[in-house]
């Protein structure tokens, strides 16, 4: 179900033109994380989208200054995916005695990315953010059903999006990690039509269309449907939940 | 409306006799909210002033019989009618945040409302550190800082400090884990709608009010505005009948409802819990039931008050209240019916709260510690219960038993209280002589790990029974620790024996 929800605005989502390699933090060599916002188009065959093509590397969120708000209808995400189980709790995607790290300075923030799922246990071989990197090279997290559940800790959803992550696909997710998705625009929280988890497996590469609420895995050349937003389309399509607030006048407008 | 409710406080109001309460334990009164409307002299009553404890809405003319939470948030939002799944913007009555969401939701404020911005109301605002106060880790140590520099600016009414962090006892303010604290400094009241900063806050729901759990920028929003988004959840009803047996605890009973429901079988949902069983139950132990509804993923969680709310309530708060009930029609998702009477007692096994089984089917786990603490199993009726427990078997416990009462309040009842049926001892007597660790300073402490210094954490794979509420991997710490979240009553009989015990060996 999607609560009533926010997204503050969250530049890779919104990035319009696929930019050269700014220069970013040099600590990401791992970082696929790319984003395309293209016109609507028809199906394109699946070899067109190669890992080799050019890619923008988006800017980390913490120093993304106020970019435009206007969310794209059309935004797709491509990269490689990291699969998790069901019922992954808050304590697996950051353990508690990281909550001392404060979401809202930017040193701090990088550091809770560098945590980000290294609550999960030894079963699981492939580390999600590589030992002395703060950035993953896993820009799709595929979930099963009740993803997040567990605390309130809004460093879940940073974390994660701190660490590079741009969107989770699962079955279904817990609701204040859902609320607390799209209230920080840390990562885009969306709902697959059944168990995706189990047809995909770590390090496939997968594109999401967004506008065409579809997901492609192009390792395995499969395709799935995934949910429409919902009711949080209305605080997304603001810019989040004080845009949405200034937009329907409970708030004045910031003087910056 | 109801009367209000002004509290005279002279120094005799606060002794309470059958529990031989000192004065200490009313420091606080200083702090006793005030009415909200403008304070009249004259005193209109001394008791709760409600006559009827169940009636249907009264508010004109309503179409369609609501649920408690839908009525609760109808009036919130100045609505005559709301139902599930609508999306209204709520007023908030008391917004609560602690030491690690407190400094992320002054930074979204301060963002998002400017530096110089101030709080919608001082007065609605309570600040409790609990979380990670004794210890040396210093960025844990720097967020305290951080509350007590914005409740300073601020003005915040409601900030109970801790400054020496050697000895909590010389803190005047502090009061220690924080749904406990707000219950028991009468911040939660039937009717209202409460927000906090912790997925726990609904706790309160005991009260018969909204409360839920929410993020820090949401936090950032209500501090601005006092106002929230929120989605009207639908309600299951879960009816509990037949009289509570003796080895039996409110945590059983959420035990065996999340077991029975799962992970996401209350998810945005509203946990309504009446039933004979309910109505019997006491007002901390109602706050067991609440406290773990989010377990099963439910928004919030409620239960009706009655005169057993209106008396915990008495000498707690003299801000009026206007308790809401479910109408006679109104429309529930589901109804769960038990006979409390046919009920074991349970445990959570590893990895999960909804891994359910019975306590007796586990005798055979061996144990390496017992943690006894947090809001869900550290309140003071939860000590007692373990006391009698170890006051039945005369012996001493056979693992590493950690005390850990909630806040302030619990850690002088451990010491004042006497256990019914010991003779005249008091919690801590009983715990001594079973061998128990000394009880601790009151915090939130190693239920969910902590800085490495923690006491109580686990720090190596070690199988631990524990009156917490979640076990999932790495909860108390370490990744391989194993814990089995059970009653205070359990906990305590496993103490005894070194292996996950059925009260029943002691209590019958």
């Amino acid at each position: 179900m999607a609560a009533s929800l926010s997204c503050s605005p969250n530049p890779t989502l919104t990035r319009v033109t696929v930019s050269p390699r700014s220069s970013l933090s040099p600590t990401v060599p791992h970082f696929l994380k790319f984003l395309a916002t293209t016109p609507f188009h028809p199906f394109r065959p699946l070899t067109a989208r190669s890992q080799s093509s050019s890619f923008s590397f988006a800017a980390p969120r913490a120093s993304a200054a106020a970019d435009d708000k206007s969310s794209s209808t059309s935004t797709s995400f491509h990269g490689i995916c990291y699969v998790v189980g069901d019922n992954i709790d808050t304590d697996q995607i950051i353990p508690a005695e990281y909550l001392t790290l404060v979401p809202s300075k930017p040193d701090e923030y990088e550091k809770l990315g560098s945590y980000a799922l290294i609550g999960l246990p030894d079963s699981y071989t492939t580390r999600f953010v590589e030992p002395n990197e703060t950035k993953t090279k896993y820009s799709i997290v595929i979930g099963g059903y009740n993803f997040g559940c567990g605390s309130s800790r809004e460093h879940a959803p940073v974390a994660l999006g701190a660490a590079g992550v741009a969107a989770v696909v699962a079955e279904s997710y817990a609701r204040i990690f859902f609320r607390n998705s799209v209230a920080t625009g840390e990562v885009y929280p969306l709902e697959s039509e059944g168990r995706i988890c189990e047809e995909c497996k770590t390090g496939d590469t997968l594109t999401i269309e967004l506008a065409e609420s579809r997901l492609i895995n192009h390792t395995t050349g499969k395709e799935y449907r995934l949910k429409p937003i919902g009711d949080a389309g209305p605080v997304i399509e603001a810019g989040g939940i004080f845009d949405y607030a200034r937009k329907t006048g409970m708030i004045p407008s910031i003087s910056a | 409306m109801a009367s209000s409710t002004i509290a005279p406080t002279p120094p005799s109001f606060i002794l309470n006799k059958d529990l031989g309460f000192s004065t200490f334990s009313r420091q606080s009164v200083s702090s006793i909210p005030k009415c909200r409307r403008t304070i009249s002299k004259k005193i209109c009553s001394v008791t709760a002033p409600h006559q009827l404890e169940r009636k249907p809405s009264t508010t004109g003319s309503v179409k369609t019989g609501m649920t408690m939470t839908e009525k609760i948030l109808a009036r919130a939002s100045e609505k005559a009618q709301l139902s599930p799944g609508e999306n209204v913007w709520v007023n908030i009555d008391v917004l609560m945040t602690h030491d690690v969401c407190g400094p992320g939701s002054i930074g979204i404020f301060k963002k998002e409302f400017g530096q110089k911005a101030k709080v919608w109301d001082r007065e609605k605002i309570v600040v409790i550190p609990d979380h990670y106060l004794f210890t040396s880790d210093e960025r844990a140590n720097r967020n305290v800082d951080i509350l007590r520099d914005f409740c300073m600016e601020q003005n915040i009414k409601y900030f109970y400090d801790i400054k020496d962090l050697s000895n909590f006892k010389a803190n005047p303010d502090f009061k220690g884990v924080c749904h406990i604290a707000l219950a028991q400094e009468g911040h939660c009241r039937p009717g209202e709608v409460l927000l906090g900063t912790d997925s726990h806050t609904c706790t309160a729901g005991a009260f018969g009010q909204f409360a839920t759990g929410i993020g820090i920028t949401d936090a950032g929003l209500v501090f601005g505005t006092g106002k929230l988004l929120l989605k009207v959840p639908p309600t299951p009803r879960f009816v509990m009948d037949g009289e509570m047996p003796n080895y039996l605890l409110a945590k059983d009973l959420i035990l065996h409802i999340i077991g029975e429901i799962s992970l996401s079988g209350a998810t945005y949902k509203s946990m309504e819990f009446v039933g004979t069983t309910v109505e019997s139950l006491t007002m901390e132990e109602r706050m067991t039931l609440c406290n773990m509804v989010v377990e099963a993923g439910a928004k919030n969680g409620v239960v009706p008050a009655d005169s057993t709310t209106y008396k915990y309530l008495e000498d707690k708060t003299s801000v009026a209240y206007e308790p809401v009930y479910s109408d006679q029609q109104a429309r529930f998702l589901s109804e769960y019916r038990f006979d409390v009477t046919k009920l074991e007692p349970l445990v959570a096994k590893p990895h999960s709260p909804d891994n359910r089984a019975l306590a007796r089917e586990c005798k055979d786990v061996k144990i390496d510690r017992v943690y006894i603490g947090s809001c869900t199993g550290g309140k003071t009726e939860d000590f007692v219960a373990a006391a009698k427990v170890f006051q039945a078997s005369g012996k001493k416990v056979k693992v590493p038993t950690f005390l850990v009462p909630a806040t302030q309040k619990v850690w002088m009842d451990i010491y004042g209280l006497q256990v019914p049926g010991s003779g005249g001892k008091t919690c801590s007597q009983i715990f001594e002589e079973a061998g128990c660790d000394t009880p601790a300073s009151p915090t939130c402490g190693a239920c969910m790990g902590g800085p490495g210094d923690t006491y109580a954490r686990i720090n190596e794979p070690m199988v631990c029974v524990s009156t917490t509420n979640r076990n999932f991997p790495g909860r108390m710490g370490h990744k391989e620790g194993q814990v089995y979240l059970a009653s205070p009553y359990t906990a305590a009989a496993s103490a005894l024996t070194g292996y996950v015990t059925d009260p029943r060996e002691f209590l019958q």
